[in-house]
């Protein structure tokens, strides 16, 4: 789960981290009223991506006037596919320089790294690029954390040394973040010095590993509902599907990430375009078969579905039984090639046809079908 | 020969009990899978599908002397269940488990570490197979058949459409093994391949990589600095769209690497053929 920048900083407040005062604005008006109470704000997006001043999504206002009208062009903006739902408006800070502090996963080192850097901004990717030593890493002992000279070492590393104690105490509460929240990346950028001296968190980004949500269950109530993602991704998630919406015309349904991804590449091949990446994972049971199209069908843009399952246990003439079943209980209308594949596929073939839906022989095959079948329609 | 396991494999199951474990201890068991013992706190002193029940790894390992383990224990639990068969000595640690948050995959993978003779594969794969011989977690039996291709992948059903190729023509396999998709995960490519360049029996290599990481490129490294074996290379996920990304932690410390082309690249560099879609990879291994 992605936090949203006001949630990510709430979070990172009842860590004992400083930051900014702000207010959520789901309004212009709101904004106006925040703005008032505040002084001048920052009015910034609240998406769950990077990237957000560049795309226009952070304005500056002095005035009421200025933070209802920048909250006019920002909520309902688009980045990056999301849908701005709300601004947060948050005191503007007195900036005397802007550190990088960033955990993420290392998977090549199969640990966890603390960054730090004294260039910090929107810019420290170019810096990680054009002068990697500048960013100072650890990689804390998961099980007792980052020790107090580790960090010492790191802010002097960093060039930082004149704020090491500061630093020190302020790390160790972010990285509370990973053990106590199974936080897989917890960024604060920039790190403000503010010219009294103060260390505060100008952004927060806070991701919390989906595979330990059922250890916080508390995070997902309070913020979850807020993240409003594509409509068929939140449909997907409440059906227990792993779903990804893209901008094609072919629905995908395989079994397995690595077959569905695979099974996206040679649609592209074939010179169509895929939906959206649907795994079912292992069983390929007509339950999940079903809830995956009527997921898929819900997408007015979808001409035509391929599923390619392997059936590595499972029987082929099953899983063809389903697929019939979950077709005519949504009442399909549109193309649908099947690739089944494994113990009994003749006898699963067989039903297919008979209940009038394509059989494809191999992957590649059954992606050149789909394709011809969603195109036809457009060149008649 | 082959690489990992072969029929004097002594295999415990953790989690023997439960409705996966159960299922797939019969179809471990069927294709002659040496399997001495399972593991259920609670049930230590019964018998499970004809194979007794210990409480725990040290109960199974004083009776049994097993040396490889195949965990099928919920999420909650397996992270637990592989350091308890790392200190109880197993060598050779096999985690089928899907879903173990990131977290725990990292404290285990430092547990490890003071236990050097220990392997884990996985977790979130499907277990490996010498066809013929013996299987740990699900690889289904038929889709292999004994030769001399090593086939080493990240995906699950992926393994199981090459494998069924593999074997439709005629090209058996040495040993094929699953070392699963998490991000977090114990043997790597580089790891395997690195057994099988040993292992006489293994002529072919087939390596089923995806984006993300750079796991691929580290095992084209290797491949190119000198390789006995055939192999053929096959990434997926070329066309997915990039993950949108939040914060800039994850670019900075793994730049370029990750897309299928850094890893197709890699490959080719390498001088490793490259396959466009899994149809071709038995064309090019011939």
């Amino acid at each position: 789960m992605k936090l949203l920048e006001y949630q990510a900083k709430e979070v990172l407040a009842s860590l004992g981290i400083a930051i900014p005062p702000g207010r959520v604005a789901h309004t212009p008006d709101e904004a106006a009223v925040a703005c008032a109470e505040l002084g001048p704000v920052a009015v910034k997006a609240q998406v769950p991506v990077g990237g957000r001043g560049k795309a226009g999504g952070i304005k500056l206002a002095r005035t009421p006037e200025e933070a209802r009208a920048a909250a006019a062009q920002i909520i309902g903006m688009d980045i990056k596919g999301f849908k701005v739902p709300l601004v947060y408006c948050e005191s503007a800070l007195d900036i005397e320089r802007e550190v990088y502090l960033g955990f993420t996963v290392d998977r090549d080192a199969r640990a966890n790294i603390l960054m730090l850097s004294a260039r910090g901004g929107m810019d420290i990717e170019q810096v990680a690029e054009e002068s990697p030593e500048s960013i100072a890493r650890l990689y804390p002992n998961p099980w007792r954390g980052p020790l107090e000279f580790e960090l010492n070492q790191l802010a002097f590393e960093a060039s930082l040394g004149e704020f090491a104690r500061q630093l020190s105490a302020l790390i160790k509460k972010l990285y509370r973040a990973i053990p106590e929240l199974d936080a897989v990346t917890a960024e604060i950028n920039p790190l403000v010095v503010t010219t009294r001296g103060e260390i505060v968190a100008g952004d927060a980004k806070l991701e919390i590993d989906e595979n330990a949500a059922w250890r916080h269950k508390d995070l997902d109530q309070r913020y979850g509902s807020v993240l409003e993602g594509d409509p068929y991704e939140v449909e997907a998630k409440k059906r227990g599907l792993t779903y990804v919406s893209l901008d094609g015309d072919v629905g995908i349904v395989g079994n397995g990430a690595g077959l569905c991804m695979s099974t996206l590449d040679l649609v592209q091949r074939a010179g169509g375009k895929a939906a959206n990446f649907c795994d079912i994972g292992g069983g390929a049971k007509a339950e999940v078969v079903e809830n995956a199209l009527a997921v898929i069908l819900k997408n007015p843009r979808v001409k035509g579905v391929l599923i390619n399952v392997f059936g590595g246990i499972t029987r082929g003439d099953e899983v063809a039984r389903g697929i019939v079943t979950a077709r005519d209980r949504l009442k399909m209308k549109l193309p649908l090639v099947v690739r089944l594949s494994g113990t009994r596929e003749e006898e699963g073939r067989a039903i297919l046809r008979e209940h009038g839906i394509e059989p494809g022989a191999s992957a590649w095959e059954a992606a050149q079908k789909i394709v011809e079948l969603t195109k036809a329609p457009a060149t008649r | 020969m082959s690489i990992l396991i072969d029929s004097s494999t002594r295999v415990i199951v953790q989690g023997i009990t439960g409705r996966e474990g159960t299922f797939h201890t019969e179809q471990m068991l069927e294709m002659g899978t040496n399997v001495v013992g399972g593991t259920s706190p609670g049930k230590g002193g019964t018998t499970h599908v004809g194979v007794p029940v210990f409480n725990t790894v040290a109960e199974a390992v004083r009776a049994t002397e097993p040396n490889a383990s195949g965990i099928f224990v919920p999420a909650p639990f397996a992270p637990d269940a592989i350091m308890e068969a790392a200190a109880n000595g197993i060598e050779l640690i096999v985690c089928i488990t899907e879903g173990i948050p990131i977290q725990d995959m990292i404290r285990v993978k430092d547990f490890l570490r003071g236990y050097p003779r220990a392997r884990l594969l996985g977790a979130n794969c499907p277990g490996l197979i010498t066809p013929g011989k013996a299987k740990i977690g699900i690889i289904p039996q038929r889709i292999s058949s004994p030769g001399h291709v090593g086939l080493v992948s990240r995906s699950g059903t992926l393994t199981y459409e090459v494998g069924t190729a593999l074997t439709a023509a005629g090209m058996g396999q040495s040993t094929i093994v699953g070392i699963g998709g998490d991000p977090v995960l114990g043997l790597t490519f580089k790891d395997v391949i690195e057994l099988f360049e040993k292992d006489p029996q293994t002529t072919h290599l087939v390596v089923i990589g995806e984006i993300g990481g750079a796991d691929e490129e580290r095992a084209a490294e290797l491949l190119g600095m000198g390789s006995r074996l055939k192999t053929v290379a096959f990434i997926s996920g070329r066309t997915a769209p990039e993950g949108k990304r939040m914060g800039h932690a994850g670019a900075i410390i793994s730049g370029n690497r990750g897309t299928a082309k850094s890893k197709e690249e890699a490959f080719r560099a390498a001088g490793v053929a490259v396959a466009e879609t899994t149809d071709d990879i038995v064309a090019l291994l011939r």
